[in-house]
Protein backbone atom coordinates (compact mmCIF):
# COMPACT_ATOMS: atom_id res chain seq x y z
CA UNK A 1 0.00 0.00 0.00
CA UNK A 2 1.37 3.70 -0.76
CA UNK A 3 -0.56 7.11 -0.06
CA UNK A 4 -1.70 7.07 -3.74
CA UNK A 5 -4.38 4.04 -2.84
CA UNK A 6 -5.43 5.40 0.75
CA UNK A 7 -9.41 6.57 0.16
CA UNK A 8 -9.35 9.71 2.38
CA UNK A 9 -12.83 10.52 0.72
CA UNK A 10 -15.55 11.52 3.22
CA UNK A 11 -19.25 12.97 2.99
CA UNK A 12 -20.35 15.74 5.09
CA UNK A 13 -24.16 16.40 3.69
CA UNK A 14 -23.84 15.13 0.16
CA UNK A 15 -20.72 16.52 -0.73
CA UNK A 16 -17.62 14.78 -1.01
CA UNK A 17 -13.97 16.25 -0.02
CA UNK A 18 -11.49 14.99 -1.48
CA UNK A 19 -9.81 14.22 2.27
CA UNK A 20 -10.99 14.81 5.73
CA UNK A 21 -8.50 17.92 6.25
CA UNK A 22 -10.35 21.75 6.54
CA UNK A 23 -10.43 24.58 8.63
CA UNK A 24 -11.80 26.20 11.81
CA UNK A 25 -13.42 28.97 10.63
CA UNK A 26 -11.78 32.75 11.38
CA UNK A 27 -8.51 30.65 11.96
CA UNK A 28 -7.87 31.03 7.95
CA UNK A 29 -9.58 34.31 6.72
CA UNK A 30 -10.67 33.03 3.57
CA UNK A 31 -7.27 31.11 2.75
CA UNK A 32 -5.52 33.88 0.76
CA UNK A 33 -3.02 34.75 3.03
CA UNK A 34 -2.49 30.72 3.29
CA UNK A 35 -2.11 30.68 -0.38
CA UNK A 36 1.73 31.28 -0.16
CA UNK A 37 2.32 29.08 2.84
CA UNK A 38 0.39 25.72 1.49
CA UNK A 39 -1.43 24.25 -1.53
CA UNK A 40 -4.62 25.13 -1.18
CA UNK A 41 -5.61 22.52 -3.54
CA UNK A 42 -4.51 19.77 -0.69
CA UNK A 43 -7.09 20.58 1.48
CA UNK A 44 -10.39 18.50 1.44
CA UNK A 45 -12.44 21.85 2.21
CA UNK A 46 -11.48 26.15 3.25
CA UNK A 47 -14.34 26.98 5.85
CA UNK A 48 -14.09 30.50 5.79
CA UNK A 49 -14.76 33.16 8.14
CA UNK A 50 -17.47 34.40 9.59
CA UNK A 51 -19.46 36.36 7.65
CA UNK A 52 -22.91 38.78 7.94
CA UNK A 53 -25.54 39.81 6.39
CA UNK A 54 -23.84 43.60 6.55
CA UNK A 55 -20.72 44.21 7.99
CA UNK A 56 -19.40 43.99 11.45
CA UNK A 57 -16.91 46.15 12.86
CA UNK A 58 -16.28 43.59 15.94
CA UNK A 59 -15.08 44.12 18.62
CA UNK A 60 -12.62 46.53 20.79
CA UNK A 61 -8.57 45.64 21.14
CA UNK A 62 -7.07 43.94 22.78
CA UNK A 63 -8.78 40.93 21.26
CA UNK A 64 -6.04 38.33 21.78
CA UNK A 65 -4.56 36.77 25.21
CA UNK A 66 -1.87 33.93 25.17
CA UNK A 67 -2.71 31.03 27.58
CA UNK A 68 -0.84 28.30 28.77
CA UNK A 69 -1.02 25.90 25.48
CA UNK A 70 -3.96 28.32 24.44
CA UNK A 71 -5.34 31.69 23.38
CA UNK A 72 -8.32 33.60 24.05
CA UNK A 73 -9.74 35.96 21.27
CA UNK A 74 -12.79 38.47 21.37
CA UNK A 75 -12.78 39.36 17.71
CA UNK A 76 -16.37 39.82 17.73
CA UNK A 77 -16.71 38.36 14.13
CA UNK A 78 -15.20 41.30 12.67
CA UNK A 79 -16.21 40.77 8.76
CA UNK A 80 -17.08 42.50 5.62
CA UNK A 81 -20.23 41.26 5.05
CA UNK A 82 -21.76 38.85 2.61
CA UNK A 83 -21.53 40.39 -0.63
CA UNK A 84 -17.97 41.38 -0.54
CA UNK A 85 -17.01 37.70 0.07
CA UNK A 86 -19.52 36.50 -2.89
CA UNK A 87 -17.69 39.42 -4.36
CA UNK A 88 -14.20 38.94 -3.69
CA UNK A 89 -13.11 35.54 -2.01
CA UNK A 90 -15.16 33.40 -3.82
CA UNK A 91 -13.90 33.90 -6.55
CA UNK A 92 -10.71 33.43 -5.50
CA UNK A 93 -11.40 30.01 -3.82
CA UNK A 94 -12.56 28.79 -6.87
CA UNK A 95 -9.49 28.56 -8.63
CA UNK A 96 -8.59 26.33 -6.30
CA UNK A 97 -9.41 22.45 -6.24
CA UNK A 98 -11.26 22.53 -2.39
CA UNK A 99 -14.94 22.74 -1.72
CA UNK A 100 -15.50 25.91 0.30
CA UNK A 101 -17.43 25.97 3.45
CA UNK A 102 -18.82 29.55 4.17
CA UNK A 103 -19.45 30.11 8.22
CA UNK A 104 -22.36 32.36 8.72
CA UNK A 105 -23.16 34.59 11.59
CA UNK A 106 -26.44 36.46 12.72
CA UNK A 107 -27.88 38.08 15.48
CA UNK A 108 -31.67 37.66 14.64
CA UNK A 109 -33.03 34.59 12.84
CA UNK A 110 -34.18 36.92 9.52
CA UNK A 111 -30.60 37.93 9.34
CA UNK A 112 -29.25 34.22 9.43
CA UNK A 113 -31.49 33.22 7.15
CA UNK A 114 -30.43 36.41 4.82
CA UNK A 115 -26.69 35.70 4.71
CA UNK A 116 -27.97 31.77 3.76
CA UNK A 117 -30.57 33.07 0.70
CA UNK A 118 -27.69 35.39 -0.75
CA UNK A 119 -25.68 32.75 -0.26
CA UNK A 120 -28.34 30.60 -2.13
CA UNK A 121 -26.83 32.25 -5.65
CA UNK A 122 -23.02 32.01 -4.84
CA UNK A 123 -20.89 29.22 -5.39
CA UNK A 124 -19.88 27.31 -2.75
CA UNK A 125 -20.33 24.03 -1.28
CA UNK A 126 -21.68 24.46 2.21
CA UNK A 127 -22.95 26.54 4.63
CA UNK A 128 -22.02 26.50 8.48
CA UNK A 129 -24.53 27.83 10.93
CA UNK A 130 -22.51 29.66 13.33
CA UNK A 131 -24.90 29.38 16.32
CA UNK A 132 -22.35 29.59 18.99
CA UNK A 133 -19.90 32.07 19.01
CA UNK A 134 -19.03 33.46 22.39
CA UNK A 135 -17.98 37.16 21.69
CA UNK A 136 -21.26 38.54 20.22
CA UNK A 137 -23.89 39.31 22.53
CA UNK A 138 -26.91 39.39 20.22
CA UNK A 139 -27.56 35.90 18.81
CA UNK A 140 -24.45 33.93 18.27
CA UNK A 141 -24.36 32.10 21.20
CA UNK A 142 -27.47 32.64 22.14
CA UNK A 143 -29.12 30.52 20.01
CA UNK A 144 -26.33 28.39 20.51
CA UNK A 145 -27.45 27.27 24.61
CA UNK A 146 -30.96 26.92 23.64
CA UNK A 147 -32.26 23.68 22.53
CA UNK A 148 -35.54 25.25 21.56
CA UNK A 149 -34.14 28.30 20.31
CA UNK A 150 -31.25 26.17 18.08
CA UNK A 151 -33.76 23.44 16.50
CA UNK A 152 -35.74 26.83 15.34
CA UNK A 153 -32.65 28.88 13.55
CA UNK A 154 -31.68 25.42 12.12
CA UNK A 155 -34.92 25.01 10.33
CA UNK A 156 -35.37 28.27 8.74
CA UNK A 157 -32.25 28.52 7.83
CA UNK A 158 -32.46 25.02 6.28
CA UNK A 159 -35.76 26.71 4.70
CA UNK A 160 -33.74 29.86 2.65
CA UNK A 161 -30.41 27.68 2.20
CA UNK A 162 -30.10 26.01 -1.36
CA UNK A 163 -26.57 24.59 0.08
CA UNK A 164 -26.36 22.01 2.92
CA UNK A 165 -26.32 22.96 6.22
CA UNK A 166 -23.63 22.00 8.86
CA UNK A 167 -24.69 23.74 12.48
CA UNK A 168 -21.31 24.44 14.72
CA UNK A 169 -22.09 23.84 18.33
CA UNK A 170 -20.92 25.39 21.23
CA UNK A 171 -19.35 23.55 24.13
CA UNK A 172 -20.54 26.58 26.62
CA UNK A 173 -23.54 24.22 27.29
CA UNK A 174 -24.36 21.24 30.09
CA UNK A 175 -24.97 18.61 27.66
CA UNK A 176 -24.26 19.00 24.50
CA UNK A 177 -25.83 16.14 23.22
CA UNK A 178 -29.35 17.54 23.73
CA UNK A 179 -28.20 20.50 21.40
CA UNK A 180 -27.25 18.42 18.70
CA UNK A 181 -30.16 16.19 19.08
CA UNK A 182 -32.14 19.23 18.95
CA UNK A 183 -29.87 20.37 15.73
CA UNK A 184 -30.64 17.26 14.05
CA UNK A 185 -34.34 17.73 14.47
CA UNK A 186 -33.90 20.79 12.94
CA UNK A 187 -32.60 19.59 9.47
CA UNK A 188 -29.43 20.11 9.76
CA UNK A 189 -27.39 18.36 7.21
CA UNK A 190 -24.00 18.07 9.19
CA UNK A 191 -22.35 19.33 12.83
CA UNK A 192 -19.52 20.84 13.18
CA UNK A 193 -17.98 21.10 17.21
CA UNK A 194 -16.52 22.78 19.45
CA UNK A 195 -16.52 26.39 18.95
CA UNK A 196 -14.31 28.08 21.63
CA UNK A 197 -14.69 27.75 25.10
CA UNK A 198 -15.61 30.81 26.99
CA UNK A 199 -12.65 32.13 29.23
CA UNK A 200 -10.37 34.93 30.57
CA UNK A 201 -7.77 36.08 31.34
CA UNK A 202 -6.20 38.65 33.97
CA UNK A 203 -3.17 41.01 33.67
CA UNK A 204 -2.26 41.44 37.39
CA UNK A 205 0.01 44.35 36.96
CA UNK A 206 -2.74 46.61 35.40
CA UNK A 207 -5.22 44.59 37.53
CA UNK A 208 -7.33 44.39 34.92
CA UNK A 209 -8.88 42.17 32.15
CA UNK A 210 -6.02 41.20 29.66
CA UNK A 211 -9.35 41.16 26.68
CA UNK A 212 -10.92 44.40 26.31
CA UNK A 213 -14.08 42.68 25.77
CA UNK A 214 -13.25 40.89 29.58
CA UNK A 215 -13.75 37.42 28.48
CA UNK A 216 -13.03 35.69 24.99
CA UNK A 217 -13.18 32.04 22.83
CA UNK A 218 -10.31 29.66 24.53
CA UNK A 219 -8.79 27.71 21.98
CA UNK A 220 -5.54 25.91 21.37
CA UNK A 221 -4.22 21.97 22.21
CA UNK A 222 -5.25 22.77 26.00
CA UNK A 223 -8.53 22.19 25.38
CA UNK A 224 -8.32 19.30 22.97
CA UNK A 225 -9.46 16.71 25.59
CA UNK A 226 -12.78 18.28 26.03
CA UNK A 227 -13.43 18.91 22.60
CA UNK A 228 -12.64 14.82 21.92
CA UNK A 229 -14.83 14.31 24.90
CA UNK A 230 -17.27 16.29 23.55
CA UNK A 231 -17.27 15.20 19.66
CA UNK A 232 -17.38 11.67 21.54
CA UNK A 233 -20.72 12.04 23.26
CA UNK A 234 -22.29 13.55 20.25
CA UNK A 235 -20.91 11.11 17.67
CA UNK A 236 -22.84 8.25 19.76
CA UNK A 237 -26.24 10.23 20.24
CA UNK A 238 -26.86 11.77 16.74
CA UNK A 239 -26.48 10.06 13.78
CA UNK A 240 -25.23 13.31 11.70
CA UNK A 241 -21.64 13.54 9.99
CA UNK A 242 -19.43 15.68 12.37
CA UNK A 243 -16.66 17.55 11.60
CA UNK A 244 -14.17 17.58 14.81
CA UNK A 245 -12.51 20.84 16.07
CA UNK A 246 -10.87 21.93 19.30
CA UNK A 247 -7.03 21.93 19.43
CA UNK A 248 -5.97 19.81 16.63
CA UNK A 249 -1.87 20.77 15.60
CA UNK A 250 -1.46 17.06 14.47
CA UNK A 251 -2.47 14.06 12.49
CA UNK A 252 -2.23 12.00 15.69
CA UNK A 253 -4.67 14.71 16.99
CA UNK A 254 -6.97 14.35 14.19
CA UNK A 255 -7.11 10.62 14.40
CA UNK A 256 -8.14 10.80 17.90
CA UNK A 257 -11.40 12.93 16.72
CA UNK A 258 -11.98 10.13 14.40
CA UNK A 259 -11.56 7.50 16.09
CA UNK A 260 -13.95 9.48 18.60
CA UNK A 261 -16.42 9.80 15.90
CA UNK A 262 -15.44 12.27 13.49
CA UNK A 263 -15.96 12.24 10.08
CA UNK A 264 -13.64 15.13 9.05
CA UNK A 265 -11.72 17.10 11.41
CA UNK A 266 -10.71 20.97 11.15
CA UNK A 267 -7.10 22.96 11.69
CA UNK A 268 -8.02 26.50 14.27
CA UNK A 269 -5.38 27.22 16.64
CA UNK A 270 -2.48 25.26 15.19
CA UNK A 271 -2.68 27.56 12.08
CA UNK A 272 -1.68 30.81 14.14
CA UNK A 273 1.71 28.64 15.21
CA UNK A 274 2.28 27.08 11.90
CA UNK A 275 0.67 28.41 8.70
CA UNK A 276 1.79 24.75 7.22
CA UNK A 277 -0.10 23.26 10.20
CA UNK A 278 -3.17 21.68 8.15
CA UNK A 279 -0.70 19.76 5.71
CA UNK A 280 1.13 18.58 8.46
CA UNK A 281 -2.16 17.15 10.30
CA UNK A 282 -2.99 15.55 6.53
CA UNK A 283 0.37 13.88 6.42
CA UNK A 284 0.03 12.70 9.44
CA UNK A 285 -3.29 10.90 9.09
CA UNK A 286 -1.43 9.49 5.86
CA UNK A 287 1.35 8.41 8.06
CA UNK A 288 -0.97 6.83 10.25
CA UNK A 289 -3.29 4.86 7.93
CA UNK A 290 -0.07 3.67 6.23
CA UNK A 291 1.51 2.46 9.13
CA UNK A 292 -1.54 0.80 10.32
CA UNK A 293 -2.56 -0.50 7.24
CA UNK A 294 -5.53 1.57 7.06
CA UNK A 295 -6.96 1.89 3.79
CA UNK A 296 -9.98 3.90 4.39
CA UNK A 297 -11.28 5.85 7.32
CA UNK A 298 -14.19 3.91 7.89
CA UNK A 299 -12.61 1.25 9.32
CA UNK A 300 -11.19 3.16 12.07
CA UNK A 301 -14.26 5.79 12.62
CA UNK A 302 -16.13 6.21 15.52
CA UNK A 303 -15.17 2.37 16.79
CA UNK A 304 -13.75 4.19 20.20
CA UNK B 1 6.17 28.87 -0.78
CA UNK B 2 6.96 31.38 2.55
CA UNK B 3 7.37 29.65 5.58
CA UNK B 4 8.87 29.54 8.98
CA UNK B 5 12.67 28.83 9.02
CA UNK B 6 15.00 28.00 11.23
CA UNK B 7 18.19 30.35 11.98
CA UNK B 8 20.95 30.77 14.15
CA UNK B 9 21.32 33.41 16.45
CA UNK B 10 24.74 35.22 15.52
CA UNK B 11 24.88 37.48 19.02
CA UNK B 12 21.79 38.02 21.89
CA UNK B 13 22.46 39.78 24.39
CA UNK B 14 21.75 42.20 27.28
CA UNK B 15 21.72 45.92 26.21
CA UNK B 16 20.03 47.58 29.31
CA UNK B 17 18.26 45.95 32.06
CA UNK B 18 15.81 43.79 30.36
CA UNK B 19 16.50 44.57 27.00
CA UNK B 20 18.90 42.38 25.10
CA UNK B 21 19.73 42.49 21.39
CA UNK B 22 19.46 40.04 18.91
CA UNK B 23 21.53 38.88 15.67
CA UNK B 24 19.88 36.93 13.55
CA UNK B 25 21.46 35.02 9.98
CA UNK B 26 18.74 35.20 7.36
CA UNK B 27 19.82 36.27 4.00
CA UNK B 28 16.36 35.80 2.93
CA UNK B 29 14.98 38.28 5.28
CA UNK B 30 17.94 40.59 4.42
CA UNK B 31 17.22 40.97 0.88
CA UNK B 32 13.25 41.86 1.35
CA UNK B 33 13.22 43.60 4.58
CA UNK B 34 12.37 47.45 4.65
CA UNK B 35 12.19 49.56 7.29
CA UNK B 36 9.60 49.44 10.07
CA UNK B 37 8.72 45.96 8.98
CA UNK B 38 8.75 43.09 11.88
CA UNK B 39 9.43 39.44 12.34
CA UNK B 40 7.81 36.27 14.43
CA UNK B 41 9.46 34.81 16.74
CA UNK B 42 8.62 31.58 17.82
CA UNK B 43 8.75 29.96 21.65
CA UNK B 44 9.88 26.28 21.92
CA UNK B 45 6.81 23.90 22.39
CA UNK B 46 3.56 24.15 22.64
CA UNK B 47 3.09 25.69 26.14
CA UNK B 48 3.13 29.28 24.73
CA UNK B 49 1.41 29.00 21.54
CA UNK B 50 2.18 32.24 19.97
CA UNK B 51 4.30 34.06 18.01
CA UNK B 52 5.99 37.25 19.41
CA UNK B 53 6.48 40.20 16.62
CA UNK B 54 9.78 42.03 17.10
CA UNK B 55 10.26 45.24 15.12
CA UNK B 56 13.15 44.73 12.74
CA UNK B 57 15.85 47.42 14.20
CA UNK B 58 18.76 47.17 11.57
CA UNK B 59 19.35 45.20 8.40
CA UNK B 60 22.99 43.98 7.82
CA UNK B 61 23.04 43.84 4.19
CA UNK B 62 26.96 42.82 4.01
CA UNK B 63 26.44 40.17 6.93
CA UNK B 64 23.74 38.29 5.63
CA UNK B 65 21.48 39.26 9.18
CA UNK B 66 19.06 41.44 11.25
CA UNK B 67 19.33 42.98 14.29
CA UNK B 68 16.61 43.12 16.58
CA UNK B 69 15.87 44.76 20.33
CA UNK B 70 13.73 43.33 22.49
CA UNK B 71 12.03 43.64 26.10
CA UNK B 72 12.10 40.96 28.44
CA UNK B 73 8.35 41.49 28.98
CA UNK B 74 7.00 38.10 29.67
CA UNK B 75 8.11 34.11 29.89
CA UNK B 76 8.34 34.40 25.61
CA UNK B 77 10.94 37.04 25.77
CA UNK B 78 12.17 35.46 28.60
CA UNK B 79 12.75 32.38 27.20
CA UNK B 80 14.71 34.26 24.05
CA UNK B 81 16.63 36.08 26.37
CA UNK B 82 18.60 32.47 27.25
CA UNK B 83 19.31 31.75 23.55
CA UNK B 84 22.73 31.37 23.40
CA UNK B 85 24.75 32.27 20.39
CA UNK B 86 24.65 29.33 17.54
CA UNK B 87 21.37 27.53 18.64
CA UNK B 88 18.74 27.98 16.44
CA UNK B 89 15.19 29.70 16.66
CA UNK B 90 11.88 29.55 14.62
CA UNK B 91 11.63 33.23 12.50
CA UNK B 92 9.00 33.92 10.18
CA UNK B 93 9.52 37.20 8.19
CA UNK B 94 9.43 39.98 7.43
CA UNK B 95 5.79 40.83 8.30
CA UNK B 96 4.18 43.88 7.72
CA UNK B 97 4.38 47.15 5.90
CA UNK B 98 7.38 49.69 6.87
CA UNK B 99 7.40 53.21 6.90
CA UNK B 100 6.70 55.40 4.16
CA UNK B 101 9.55 56.90 3.27
CA UNK B 102 9.53 59.98 1.68
CA UNK B 103 12.95 61.79 0.28
CA UNK B 104 11.48 64.80 -0.48
CA UNK B 105 11.47 65.62 3.06
CA UNK B 106 14.43 67.84 4.04
CA UNK B 107 13.52 68.48 8.08
CA UNK B 108 12.95 64.60 9.46
CA UNK B 109 11.84 64.24 12.76
CA UNK B 110 12.27 60.45 14.04
CA UNK B 111 10.38 59.90 17.94
CA UNK B 112 11.05 56.80 19.66
CA UNK B 113 9.68 55.53 22.79
CA UNK B 114 11.32 52.84 24.99
CA UNK B 115 11.08 49.79 23.28
CA UNK B 116 9.30 51.27 20.40
CA UNK B 117 12.81 52.94 19.33
CA UNK B 118 14.40 49.88 17.50
CA UNK B 119 12.87 50.39 14.42
CA UNK B 120 13.40 53.82 13.82
CA UNK B 121 17.31 53.08 13.48
CA UNK B 122 16.88 51.53 10.37
CA UNK B 123 14.70 54.08 9.16
CA UNK B 124 17.36 56.85 9.68
CA UNK B 125 19.90 55.23 7.65
CA UNK B 126 17.27 55.41 4.34
CA UNK B 127 16.60 58.77 5.14
CA UNK B 128 17.62 62.12 3.30
CA UNK B 129 18.79 65.65 4.72
CA UNK B 130 18.14 66.94 8.89
CA UNK B 131 17.11 64.13 11.05
CA UNK B 132 16.69 64.85 14.42
CA UNK B 133 15.75 61.70 16.70
CA UNK B 134 14.06 62.54 19.88
CA UNK B 135 14.00 59.77 22.36
CA UNK B 136 12.36 59.07 25.44
CA UNK B 137 12.96 56.11 28.02
CA UNK B 138 12.04 55.36 31.87
CA UNK B 139 15.55 55.66 32.48
CA UNK B 140 18.28 53.58 30.49
CA UNK B 141 18.27 55.15 26.89
CA UNK B 142 19.61 52.71 24.23
CA UNK B 143 20.84 52.64 20.76
CA UNK B 144 21.89 56.80 20.93
CA UNK B 145 25.55 56.29 19.98
CA UNK B 146 23.97 54.05 16.78
CA UNK B 147 21.74 56.94 15.50
CA UNK B 148 24.85 59.63 15.80
CA UNK B 149 26.88 57.47 14.19
CA UNK B 150 24.08 57.73 11.22
CA UNK B 151 24.72 61.53 11.20
CA UNK B 152 21.33 62.21 13.41
CA UNK B 153 20.74 65.19 16.15
CA UNK B 154 19.57 63.00 19.47
CA UNK B 155 17.86 64.60 22.09
CA UNK B 156 17.08 62.42 25.00
CA UNK B 157 14.03 62.78 28.00
CA UNK B 158 14.36 60.12 30.26
CA UNK B 159 11.36 60.15 33.11
CA UNK B 160 13.39 60.56 36.11
CA UNK B 161 15.95 62.33 34.62
CA UNK B 162 18.91 60.26 34.87
CA UNK B 163 20.01 61.53 31.17
CA UNK B 164 19.93 64.64 29.83
CA UNK B 165 15.96 66.32 29.96
CA UNK B 166 13.69 65.06 32.93
CA UNK B 167 10.07 64.55 31.65
CA UNK B 168 8.88 62.69 28.96
CA UNK B 169 9.26 63.17 24.39
CA UNK B 170 6.50 65.34 23.84
CA UNK B 171 7.55 67.74 26.77
CA UNK B 172 11.51 67.71 25.14
CA UNK B 173 9.69 68.27 21.79
CA UNK B 174 8.31 71.63 22.60
CA UNK B 175 10.93 72.76 25.14
CA UNK B 176 13.13 72.42 22.29
CA UNK B 177 10.59 74.04 19.78
CA UNK B 178 10.93 70.64 16.88
CA UNK B 179 10.44 72.02 13.59
CA UNK B 180 10.16 69.64 10.76
CA UNK B 181 8.65 68.51 7.58
CA UNK B 182 7.36 64.99 8.60
CA UNK B 183 7.45 62.80 11.55
CA UNK B 184 8.26 58.94 11.99
CA UNK B 185 7.56 57.75 15.58
CA UNK B 186 7.14 54.68 17.17
CA UNK B 187 6.66 53.93 21.14
CA UNK B 188 3.82 53.41 23.38
CA UNK B 189 0.48 54.29 22.26
CA UNK B 190 -0.24 57.17 25.09
CA UNK B 191 2.56 58.59 23.74
CA UNK B 192 2.37 58.56 20.27
CA UNK B 193 -1.34 59.67 20.84
CA UNK B 194 0.16 62.63 22.25
CA UNK B 195 2.89 63.51 19.30
CA UNK B 196 0.22 63.01 17.01
CA UNK B 197 -2.24 65.93 18.42
CA UNK B 198 1.18 68.53 18.48
CA UNK B 199 1.89 67.04 14.90
CA UNK B 200 -1.72 67.90 13.94
CA UNK B 201 -1.73 71.28 15.47
CA UNK B 202 1.92 72.12 13.55
CA UNK B 203 0.47 70.94 10.71
CA UNK B 204 3.37 68.10 10.30
CA UNK B 205 2.45 64.97 8.63
CA UNK B 206 3.44 61.90 10.86
CA UNK B 207 3.38 58.68 10.67
CA UNK B 208 2.76 55.72 13.58
CA UNK B 209 4.27 52.63 13.65
CA UNK B 210 1.87 50.51 16.65
CA UNK B 211 2.02 47.40 18.47
CA UNK B 212 -1.10 44.96 19.60
CA UNK B 213 -1.39 42.05 20.46
CA UNK B 214 -1.25 39.60 17.56
CA UNK B 215 -2.31 36.01 17.23
CA UNK B 216 -0.88 34.99 13.93
CA UNK B 217 0.93 38.20 12.38
CA UNK B 218 -0.26 37.71 8.47
CA UNK B 219 -3.79 39.11 8.38
CA UNK B 220 -5.33 35.92 9.21
CA UNK B 221 -6.99 36.35 13.06
CA UNK B 222 -8.10 39.61 13.06
CA UNK B 223 -6.91 40.26 16.68
CA UNK B 224 -4.36 43.27 16.59
CA UNK B 225 -6.54 45.82 15.45
CA UNK B 226 -6.39 49.85 15.74
CA UNK B 227 -9.51 52.10 15.20
CA UNK B 228 -9.35 53.93 11.79
CA UNK B 229 -10.99 57.01 9.72
CA UNK B 230 -12.21 55.06 6.58
CA UNK B 231 -11.54 57.35 3.67
CA UNK B 232 -14.36 60.19 2.31
CA UNK B 233 -16.75 58.73 4.69
CA UNK B 234 -18.02 59.89 8.19
CA UNK B 235 -17.18 56.20 9.50
CA UNK B 236 -14.67 54.07 10.88
CA UNK B 237 -13.39 50.54 10.62
CA UNK B 238 -10.99 48.37 12.50
CA UNK B 239 -7.89 47.73 10.60
CA UNK B 240 -5.18 45.11 11.22
CA UNK B 241 -2.02 45.82 12.68
CA UNK B 242 0.07 43.44 11.26
CA UNK B 243 -0.96 43.57 7.51
CA UNK B 244 -2.73 47.24 7.21
CA UNK B 245 0.21 48.49 9.28
CA UNK B 246 2.32 48.59 11.30
CA UNK B 247 3.06 51.70 10.26
CA UNK B 248 0.03 54.68 9.58
CA UNK B 249 -0.56 58.17 8.98
CA UNK B 250 -1.23 59.70 12.13
CA UNK B 251 -4.48 61.64 10.78
CA UNK B 252 -5.61 57.93 10.18
CA UNK B 253 -5.88 56.73 13.76
CA UNK B 254 -8.43 57.07 15.82
CA UNK B 255 -6.84 57.42 19.08
CA UNK B 256 -9.66 56.96 21.98
CA UNK B 257 -9.16 53.44 22.94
Amino acid sequence: MNKENLDLKVNIGGVVLKNPVTVASGTFGSGREFAEFIDLNRLGAVTVKGVSSIPWKGNPAPRIAETYGGMLNSVGLQNPGVEELIKNDIPFLRQYDTKIIVNIAGKTIEEYCDVAEKLSHADIDLIELNISCPNVKEGGVAFGIDARMAKEVTREVKRHSKHPVIVKLSPNVTDITQIAKAVAEGGADGLSLINTLLGMAIDIHRRKPILANVVGGFSGPAIKPVALRMVYQVAKAVSLPIIGMGGITTGEDAIEFILAGATAVAVGTANFRNPRATMDVLDGIKEYMLNNGIKSLDEIRGIV
Amino acid sequence: MKEIKHVIVLENQMIAPKMYSMALQSEEIVRVAKPGQFVNLYCRGEARLLPRPISICEINKEEGSINLIYAVAGKGTEEFSRIEEGETIEVLGPLGNGFMIDKSKKRNIVVGGGVGTPPLLELVKHLKGEIDVYLGFRSYPILVEEFERLGARVHIATEDGSVDFKGNVLELLKKENAVGDIIYACGPKPMLKAVAQWAASKNIPMQVSLEERMACGIGVCVGCVCKTKKQDEDDWQYKKVCKDGPVFWSNEVIWDE
